[in-house]
């Protein structure tokens, strides 16, 4: 890799103050940005390390009964720690293998987006808020496409702020090298309604498959959607699926999230 | 009751105490005081024209020593190619120039266009990319039929076409072979793709060069599965350095699986740089490095036909092959779709005619060369799909079809060239059904079926020829070398023995395995002897470690020198004992005369060997040290029955091993906890080869599958748990020890299992359309094929 500055703040408003420089990149678990960097791919100036700030560490349960995720908490804190929302622990804990799951942080996954990492469909599944050092972010607003968020420039994920659905599961099927998702739904069922949030599908990244939710607030249960399809334009082909095999899976891992969530 | 040590005991690996402890010593420990770093720059193109490379700004960042490019190697030799084929028409092979560093042109993506040297690794690749290249990109010849249609670009310039040679085998029997087929009551044709493979093996190449100006000598550290074929190819063809001043080391090798075999630029770099700098130079590859410049494995495009008469023999098997040799001829290749894959078309059968046609091409891609099985498991693979496609055709059990067809009498003399000594297909495939429970397969298949999965059930057999092998038959095949090999038993004066051996141990455990043989013959214990291997000043000249040969052919050397030393030390003892030698009999490390109570202990008469004041000098030398080169009479034919069982998810294609059985012959074993193991991993590789592995290009020439990100390897939890056996055993008859070789046979006998499984669930589910799926059997090639 390049040579690069770096610093480990301890608050928030320290890493805020050094973000603001020029070519300054924050650092959540590294496990995107360090091998890239390690391919001289990416020459931040500064790398700034979110992962000694105190206070954006942790998982806890709101006074709304939402459970709370510090943006800079690794994923098996999430797995071990969010017993709250047994759905959003799971996913934690089949995020990678337990190395990456001892360094990654859900505030670097969300920021990165992944089209097919885990996180941003239990966020948008969710209906989660991404709260950053300037403001709240509703999950709708904030995925705008494969690797594109709402965030500016310098702004970190403070925290995630999960509701916890009445039922709830992640359903993942592996692409079977990197073990990201090759396609899956996080599907949440609330009172008001039941959300169903897709990631390693499309090339729009995370979607919301909103045929699925009206079918599914009517009649929770997989037969819901047995007459719905996903067209496969717009889906993601590569060498470990077709656009027309992704647009099937979501279906399929769709009706076997809602049996599990049952 | 099993043995607790010598031939057939499970003793412990003894060498997995430092693997697993961090001691052990590999390549990259390797630190050579004032040692400096080398990066090479690599083409990021598949096919170029180098129209300018300027290295000057390059020169000077800081700590860079200097900076090769082609124009250094123009004196200097191309890389050799250590095998050559004659074609159907009598020709040699078409065999292009392999330079060290590019000259002129770049010809796959990965192919080395600079090497700059600094101080360290770092500084060597930050110089790398002040490196002014310009390229002019040529069209990228990637798919192999289209690199044979006329008027293709050339991946060489100065060959005819980018054909490498067109081999017919047994060309004589081309016409009758033709007849067969079309006279043939059924006729089952396939056509499949061999899926094109990257090794990986856990450590990446590395390579030390260092060079004494004191006595001129060149020595090399290299990830090598043979020291000596490293030294007699790179010091005879490429550098020119005498074998007498030039020292080739292996180490400890994490892993070869074939890869580790050929003779690669960067060894002959890093050499060829130490010397002319008169400094240490050390090369250590990255993973991504890895994908882009270890020789690949597999990629054939084959169409078989298998022709039976009324009553289901086989009369007849022809086949056509395209196998992609990449774009240079890497040291072994030729022999891989040739002479390691075309005399293996009979596999078990009773095949009286066998046409089998090669083309082998070159592309824009990374060089192609054996991987473990090499060719075997290419010729098993398809000839174990088309009998099973032919038995859904015909209606009949697959099983007995084969049974039908079994070569029964031994030896047997195939149409494709070779002899097979011993075996017993019929055991075997008997082992195999008891072993795997095929009796209990309909209630699985319940089971499964009641949960909303399909199961399936494949089976096959293989045999391979091992132990390469007889040096006057492989001559005559096209080898540029012998592959005899050599062990020296080094009897200490306290009894201890070293014995140097030409294998090389990079994972199969021969510091375990061959003291068991020697500790057998002398009845002495295990922990007496090491094997020392590895490093051409300390070992004899052997040919190292592929082909399953090691304890064919070297291991029966080491039985040869180890009789030597018996037969002298019974000189020895008789002498001590006041007795006749004839009279003299080793048992449990003592000698003692025949009828007699009179003993000496092993110990006194290697003392007596080097302290010879009570001796016959008269009559024999001091000293306890022999040597022996063995060079078999013929191959070894291990061979084996296996079975597969899927569970096949309809709704996503997703294909889990359930059950996996493995029913082989080895001939005798030495160690079969290690030959267990042998096995597991090459079943392992197989699977990854048939549910996961691809590598995959573009049809610009880049390489898709690059890292572990879309590169799939097997996982632990991709393979269950498996049930092998190895008690169907006919013996070697032509060497000492009747062994036969076990490191390859699980890569090659596991692949048309998978796929014989998992097109038996589909069709268990209906889809009978479904008669082929190449591998990788994805979820989404399942799934498509499915779909109909």
């Amino acid at each position: 890799m390049y040579d690069f500055e770096f610093e480990k703040p301890g608050s928030i408003a320290e890493a805020v103050a050094a973000l603001s420089g020029e070519d300054a990149q924050a650092l959540g678990g590294g496990q995107t940005l360090i091998p890239t960097l390690k391919q001289r791919l990416n020459a931040p100036g500064k790398l700034v390390s979110l992962t000694g700030i105190a206070e954006m560490r942790g998982v806890c349960v709101g006074d709304g009964g939402e459970v709370i995720i510090g943006g800079a908490t690794p994923h098996a804190v999430v797995a071990a720690g969010a017993g709250a929302y047994p759905a959003l622990a799971a996913l934690a804990g089949q995020i990678g293998d337990p190395a990456v799951r001892n360094r990654g942080t859900i505030g670097g996954s969300l920021a990165n987006n992944d089209p097919a990492a885990c996180y941003p469909a239990a966020a948008l599944g969710s209906g989660a808020v991404i709260v950053t050092n300037a403001r709240e972010i509703a999950a709708d607003d904030y995925f705008q496409g494969m690797f594109t968020t709402a965030l500016e420039e310098g702004e970190i994920i403070t925290e995630v702020r999960f509701p916890v659905p009445q039922a709830a599961h992640y359903e993942k099927f592996v692409q079977p090298a990197s073990r990201f998702a090759l396609t899956g739904v996080f599907v949440a069922r609330f009172a008001d309604g039941v959300r169903v949030a897709v990631t390693g599908a499309s090339e729009e990244g995370v979607f919301r498959w909103t045929d699925a939710e009206a079918a599914l607030s009517e009649t929770f249960a997989p037969e819901a959607i047995d007459g719905l399809n996903v067209a496969a334009e717009g889906m993601i082909g590569d060498l470990h699926g077709t656009p027309d095999y992704r647009a099937h899976l979501v279906k399929v891992i769709t009706k076997r999230a809602v049996k599990a969530a049952q | 009751m099993p043995k607790d040590s010598g031939i057939g005991a499970s003793s412990k690996r003894r060498e997995d105490v430092r693997f697993l402890t961090g001691a052990g010593n590999y390549t990259d420990d390797i630190n050579i005081h004032g040692q400096a770093y080398v990066h090479f720059l690599r083409s990021d193109v598949a096919h170029g024209r180098i129209t300018s490379l300027d290295t000057a700004a390059a020169a000077a960042m800081p700590g860079v020593v200097r900076i090769f490019t082609g124009a250094d190697f123009e004196g200097v030799g191309g890389l050799p190619c250590g095998w050559q084929i004659t074609d159907r028409h009598g020709a040699p092979m078409q065999e292009p120039a392999h330079p060290v560093l590019a000259q002129g042109k770049v010809r796959h993506v990965g192919d080395p266009i600079a090497a700059v040297i600094a101080e360290t690794a770092e500084q060597a690749r930050d110089a790398a990319e002040a490196i002014g290249v310009d390229i002019e990109e040529l069209p990228a010849v990637v798919d192999m039929k289209a690199a044979l249609a006329e008027g293709s670009v050339k991946v060489h310039d100065d060959l005819s076409s980018n054909l490498c040679y067109d081999w017919g085998f047994v060309e004589e029997n081309r016409e009758a072979v033709d007849k067969a087929i079309a006279d043939a009551a059924h006729v089952t044709t396939l056509e499949l793709v061999n899926n094109r493979l990257v090794a990986n093996p856990m450590e990446p190449r590395v390579a030390v060069g260092d060079y004494s100006r004191a006595t001129d000598e060149s020595t090399l550290y290299t990830t090598s599965q043979n020291p000596h074929v490293i030294r007699l190819l790179m010091g005879a063809f490429v550098l020119g350095i005498p074998e007498h001043k030039l020292r080739v080391v292996a180490p400890d090798v994490g892993g070869g699986f074939g890869t580790k075999i050929f003779h690669y630029a960067e060894e002959a770099f890093c050499t060829f740089a130490a010397r002319a700098l008169n400094r240490p130079v050390k090369w250590t590859a990255s993973r991504s490095e890895a994908f882009i410049s270890d020789a690949h494995g597999r990629d054939h495009v084959t169409k078989i036909e298998l022709a039976l008469d009324a009553d289901n023999n086989f009369t007849a098997v022809r086949t056509e092959t395209y196998a992609n040799m990449g774009a240079y001829l890497s040291t072994f290749a030729p022999s891989v779709p040739t002479w390691l894959h075309g005399t293996l078309m009979a596999g078990n059968y009773r095949t009286p005619l066998i046409y089998v046609n090669v083309k082998a091409v070159f592309t824009n891609t990374v060089p192609v060369d054996a991987y473990r099985g090499a060719g075997r498991p290419e010729a098993t693979y398809q000839l174990e799909r088309v009998i099973d496609k032919a038995a859904r055709e015909l209606g009949v059990d697959p099983i007995a079809l084969r049974r039908q067809n079994f070569i029964s009498e031994f030896p047997y003399a195939t149409p494709v060239a070779v002899e097979y000594d011993t075996g017993d297909y019929v055991a075997t495939m008997d082992k195999l059904e008891e072993i795997a429970d095929l009796s209990g397969f309909a209630a699985r298949r319940a089971e499964s079926e009641a949960r909303g999965m399909l199961r399936g059930l494949g089976v096959n057999c293989y045999i391979e020829a091992c132990g390469i092998a007889p040096s006057n038959l492989v001559g005559q095949l096209g080898a540029r070398a012998g592959l005899y090999d050599a062990a020296t038993v080094r009897v200490n004066a306290t009894g201890s023995i070293s014995v140097m051996v030409g294998a090389h141990s990079h994972g199969q455990g021969h510091e375990t395995s061959f003291p068991q043989v020697v500790a057998e013959m002398l009845g002495i214990d295990e922990s007496m002897i090491d094997i020392v291997h590895g490093d051409s000043s300390k070992i004899p000249f052997g040919m190292g470690t592929y082909g399953s040969r090691s304890i064919a052919v070297c291991g029966s050397a080491m039985v040869r020198a180890t009789e030597k030393i018996v037969n002298k030390a019974k000189k020895i003892a008789a002498h001590l004992l006041e007795a006749a030698e004839a009279d003299i009999e080793l048992k449990d490390g003592q000698f003692s005369v025949a009828g007699t109570d009179k003993s000496v202990a092993w110990g006194d008469v290697t003392l007596a060997a080097y302290v010879p004041h009570n001796y016959p000098l008269e009559d024999i030398e001091p000293g306890l040290e022999e040597t022996a080169f063995y060079d078999p009479a013929n191959f070894t034919y291990p061979s084996g029955a296996y079975c597969c069982e899927v569970e096949v998810d309809p709704e996503t294609g997703k294909v889990t091993i359930e059950r996996f059985s493995a029913a082989d012959d080895f001939g005798n074993i030495i160690n079969p906890m290690i030959v267990s193991g042998q096995v597991h991993g090459g079943i392992a590789q197989g699977v990854g080869q048939a549910l996961l592995e691809q590598a995959v290009y573009d049809a610009d020439g880049q390489l898709l599958s690059a890292s572990y990100m879309d590169y799939a390897m097997p996982r632990a939890d991709d393979v269950p748990f498996y049930t092998v056996d190895h008690s169907c055993a006919t013996p070697c008859t032509h060497n000492p020890l009747g062994v036969k070789g076990c490191g390859e046979a699980g890569a090659i006998g596991s692949p048309p299992s998978v796929v014989n499984a998992v097109i038996d669930a589909l069709h268990s589910g209906g889809m009978t359309h479904v008669s082929h799926i190449d591998m990788p059997v994805s979820p989404s090639r399942v799934w498509s094929a499915m779909q109909g």
